[in-house]
């Protein structure tokens, strides 16, 4: 079976037959649900675990669970988390190394295990840029990342047109959403979520030929015109209502012009230099390498967990960090992420998901940041 | 005569919670002690090894003048001496007296005030003797501490991260109370090594673990005002346990 654009429905009621066929094929799903008031991703058992009747209220700095007036079980912006701590591991060991008897050393790769095969349920289009981009960064030029490249290969991609735009979110602004592309970013299966008088349904198109065949394996029927109609008005509609904007014109060359702009310090005094902006966007990739011993000396371990820019220890050399002050680190974050990353990765390394503005606990939002630093 | 290096952990003014950690180290205890020697450990053994020591652990803060001087006695005994917990590390929540008058403290507590021989303040030990490495939290965290004391039998950096608590907290997976709750939260202005645990259970960071790493406290506390906070919350939070460490002692003054 090929890809094609017939799009078929899938009843509400039918939800679980999805989550059943996954499963028998071996894959485990990762979705969101909701936990301690928030909407996150995580392994879901059945299509019960789904967020059903919950949306988000997205602001700087805030983030509010909070009830819908109807059933949907996508009508939130965008989990806390993103895939790609399923991608990029938060922890991951690179090696043991061992002392044998005669004193001489004994190395083991320490990720050797097959990755799990991992249905990524919900992802949005957003979401499928960032993957797309880091990518870019992990499978790119000359010297890939084995253990990316074979956790991503083992993924399956079930993503979600958006129903609901956030608080924080400006995907229209970063030409990366709301409606998934298959041209821009691959993905198996894409679903729009249709809750109307009609029902409560899902329309499914398949983007690949493995999407094709579970979709081949799921009861569903052919949608009608006025159902992909109200499909293409829905992400229309999203579009409309982004709640933040970035004018990229000429972006990297503006903000590269303007290194000793006043408002580096402003934002400074404001920053906690806390490192969540960092975790929480799709996109940030940056690791840090630890190495632990265990008592006997016998035996020591090699350890990759995700860093931040905003770490002191992260520009450590001998003679101390290279970034001290606040100040150069936020410069560093914004620039490297709207600027540099052009050069380095050919595109920008936001996708405005909002992520980072919503979860900054004193709420500093990159697209004030970038309007003041245009301003003279 | 053992050639392991010589292990003495000392006790100042402090709880003892700190050094409960090594003994609660059941798993690895018998391991530590076939690496070193435990040569003075009043909580474990009342057998005392004459010094030099190799390694030194000094638990709490330094109160009175015999502190004071038996804190140089330590470090004249000891090739490497380690600071564990608020208490060593920042004067702990007796410090509290740093910012009242001690004399007029003691005659409202004490029958015979004239009995008490104490400082005005209660200091952390990097105040009076040079030390070598500071492990932070009240209490310090059982797996830090095995951590440092294997760097130091391995001569090694210990892995052990001044970042801020946000930082574990994200690696745990929780959900930011701060932002999805609104609750008010130590954890960005605070040194990592507790794991988030406060968190984890919905409840803000109270800043065991004493200041991070460039702690911006003002821009917190600004925020903690946005979140309701009153001037006397917010000096609470910062003057508790490493309430006399410099940032957070800065930063308290500024709510008075
Ligand atoms: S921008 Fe916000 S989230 Fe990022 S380091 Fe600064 S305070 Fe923390
Ligand atoms: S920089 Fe912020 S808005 Fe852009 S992708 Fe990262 S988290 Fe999302
Ligand atoms: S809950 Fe506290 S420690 Fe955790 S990310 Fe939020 S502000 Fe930081």
């Amino acid at each position: 079976m090929t890809p094609s654009s017939v799009q078929s429905i899938l009843e509400r009621s039918r939800l679980q037959d999805l989550f059943d066929v996954l499963h028998r094929r071996g894959y485990a799903v990762i979705g969101p649900t909701v936990r301690d008031r928030a909407i996150v991703c995580e392994e879901l058992r059945s299509a019960a675990e789904l967020p059903e009747g919950w949306g988000d209220l997205q602001e700087g700095g805030s983030y509010r669970l909070q009830r819908r007036p109807d059933k949907a079980l996508f009508g939130f912006a965008v989990p806390t988390n993103s895939w790609k701590e399923w991608l990029h591991p938060k922890r991951l060991k690179l090696l043991d190394a061992h002392r044998n008897p005669d004193g001489s050393l004994r190395f083991t790769p320490g990720d050797e295990d097959d990755p799990p095969k991992l249905a990524f349920l919900g992802a949005r289009s957003c979401e499928l840029h960032a993957i797309a981009i880091q990518d870019r960064v992990f499978l790119g030029g000359a010297f890939t990342d084995p253990h990316y490249a074979k956790r991503r290969a083992a993924v399956l991609i079930i993503a979600t047109n958006c129903g609901t735009s956030g608080g924080t979110c400006f995907c229209v602004s970063m030409n990366t959403g709301p409606k998934v592309n298959r041209e821009r970013t691959p993905f198996d299966i894409a679903l729009t979520e249709l809750l109307d008088e009609s029902g409560h349904r899902f329309l499914l198109e398949a983007g690949s030929e493995a999407g094709a065949v579970i979709l081949g394996e799921l009861p569903v029927r052919a949608a009608t015109e006025s159902e992909v109609t109200a499909a293409e008005t829905l992400v229309a509609n999203t579009a409309n209502r982004m709640g933040r904007s970035l004018d990229t014109h000429r972006l990297p060359e503006t903000l590269l012009a303007n290194l000793e702009h006043p408002r580096w310090k402003e934002v400074a005094d404001r920053c906690l230099n806390c490192a969540n902006c960092t975790m929480v966007c799709p996109t940030c990739f940056c690791t840090t390498v630890e190495d632990v011993t265990h008592l006997t000396g016998d035996h020591a371990e090699r350890w990759r967990r995700w860093d931040s820019c905003f770490n002191l220890d992260f520009t450590r050399m001998h003679g101390g960090p290279a970034r001290q002050s606040g100040q150069s680190r936020y410069r560093q974050w914004l620039t490297h992420k709207l600027a540099t990353w052009h050069e380095q990765f050919g595109s920008s390394g936001c996708v405005g998901c909002g992520r980072c503005i919503s979860w900054c606990p004193v709420g500093i939002d990159l697209t004030e940041e970038v309007r003041a630093l245009r301003s003279p | 005569m053992s050639t392991q290096p010589k292990l003495a952990v000392w006790k100042f003014a402090s709880c003892d919670g700190c050094q409960l950690s090594l003994l609660d180290c059941e798993d690895e205890i018998l391991a530590v002690s076939d690496a070193v020697q435990i040569a003075n450990f009043a909580e474990a053994t009342r057998h005392v090894e004459p010094g030099p020591y190799d390694l030194s652990l000094v638990e709490g803060s330094i109160t009175t003048p015999h502190d004071a001087e038996r804190i140089r006695e330590v470090r004249a005994q000891s090739r490497h001496l380690i600071t564990i917990g608020a208490c060593a590390t920042a004067g702990g929540i007796q410090a509290l007296r740093n910012y009242r008058d001690v004399s007029e403290m003691a005659s409202v507590v004490y029958a015979s005030p004239q009995y008490i021989d104490t400082l005005a303040t209660s200091t952390p030990v990097s105040d009076h003797v040079k030390v070598d490495f500071e492990l932070r939290g009240c209490p310090i965290n059982k797996h830090q501490l095995l951590e440092v004391i294997l760097a130091f039998l391995h001569r090694r950096k210990p892995v052990v991260s001044s970042e801020s608590v946000c930082v574990e907290c994200k690696l745990r997976g929780n959900i930011c109370v701060m932002t999805a709750h609104g609750t008010p939260c130590l954890g960005p202005v605070t040194h990592a090594g507790c794991g988030a645990i406060c968190p984890a259970y919905n409840r803000g960071c109270y800043g065991c673990f004493g200041p991070k790493e460039t702690p911006n406290t003002a821009a917190l506390a600004a925020q903690w005002k946005t979140l309701g906070a009153s001037s006397g919350e917010i000096l609470r939070a910062f003057r508790s346990f490493n309430g006399y460490a410099d940032a957070f002692r800065e930063e308290s003054l500024k709510h008075e």
